[in-house]
């Protein structure tokens, strides 16, 4: 493999890796709720209500 | 009949199959929007699955949507004053695996847009020399109404106002601001200025799309400007056999998002529709998961 291929590689993979890391710190902070609890609500601004 | 086989007549009476990206477009708008019941009821979805990201610019206050809009998640996690954790490594997530294959495939609002541009209208090819520039607004868009002014410019009472979603996002007016207020006379009773000022955006946004492919894509959308990052390395790829190519042109005059495909067929701006690779005489496009893409040429190129 040449070298500029395996360095997109290793970028692939640890940008790949944090993503599963950050939304494995997120789900220990149990932020996923914080998400849960906005989606559930009607989003006055999204609707346009302010 | 002819629309249940999936099929639609042409002018000159010979069927044309819908394309794989509208069938995939239209499925993944109607399972993101599944709970059909809510657009009646005028009332939205409150399960658990809203605790999970989905991939596209879907409004969770639609009364159909399944799942939580990413770019209204980030706004609101920022607004809490911590590291948005889930919410980022749910785009990264995103972004890495699929990129800007999301904004081709998957988006409802990209459906929409798609729709409108079929309406036989003129076609306006926007010049390069305000093309170019304009593509950079909507990383400002991502930068200051998504990231900076939640962060920083909160209410009085400092709750963190989504200034995305209340002053630009049209995929909000048009999934959930007008089907709610058609369904809610609650809601209705609340219209003001700034209900008028969101359908204002919707409606030009939607009468551009009809003159220009996927107008909100292109210069708006915070969402396609964050995936953009990933096209490059991401693990969806395009290639080009450059053996195989011939120079025809017509895969860049195919391009709904204007991308050079001979010189950076994985620029940021490819949605991956497939459109080039579909009208390639010698078929010298093609693309897939862990493609091995045209990045050495392109990074020899560079340096």
């Amino acid at each position: 493999m040449n070298r500029a291929n395996f360095k997109w590689r290793v970028v692939r993979f640890t940008a790949f890796g944090m993503s599963l890391l950050f939304i494995g710190a997120g789900l220990a902070r149990q932020e996923h709720l914080d998400v849960l609890q906005k989606a559930v609500r009607i989003c006055l601004e999204c609707v346009g209500i302010g | 009949m002819s629309g249940m086989r999936g099929n639609r007549m042409r002018n000159d009476g010979r069927r044309k199959r819908i394309s794989v990206q509208r069938m995939v477009q239209i499925l993944s708008a109607v399972i993101i929007n599944g709970y059909a019941v809510g657009f009646a009821r005028g009332k939205i979805f409150t399960g658990k699955s809203k605790a999970f990201c989905v991939p596209v610019l879907n409004c969770y206050s639609c009364p159909g949507a399944l799942g939580a809009c990413p770019i209204g998640s980030l706004q609101a996690a920022l607004g809490g004053r911590h590291f948005p954790f889930y919410v980022l490594g749910s785009l990264m997530l995103f972004g890495i695996v699929l990129g800007r294959l999301a904004c081709g495939m998957l988006c409802p609002f990209g459906l929409v847009q798609d729709l409108l541009y079929k309406i036989p209208v003129p076609k306006w090819n926007v010049p390069k020399r305000v093309d170019r520039p304009a593509r950079y607004l909507k990383y400002v868009v991502l930068f200051v109404f998504v990231i900076v002014l939640p962060i920083f410019a909160v209410s009085e009472n400092g709750v963190a106002i989504p200034y995305f979603c209340k002053y630009i996002c049209p995929a909000g007016t048009l999934g959930g601001g007008l089907p709610l207020m058609a369904a809610n006379p609650r809601l209705r009773e609340l219209i003001g200025v700034l209900f008028d000022w969101k359908v204002m955006v919707l409606v030009v946004i939607l009468i551009s799309s009809m003159f220009v492919s996927r107008p909100f894509c292109r210069y708006l959308c915070p969402l396609g400007a964050f995936y953009s990052i990933f096209n490059k390395f991401g693990f969806y790829q395009m290639k080009l056999d450059e053996n195989a190519c011939i120079g025809c042109g017509r895969c860049e005059r195919a391009c709904s998002m204007a991308v050079e495909v001979t010189k950076d067929i994985n620029g940021p701006e490819c949605i991956r529709c497939g459109k080039c690779k579909a009208v390639c005489p010698t078929k010298a496009i093609s693309s897939g998961f862990c493609k091995r893409s045209n990045l050495v040429q392109s990074v020899r190129e560079e340096g």
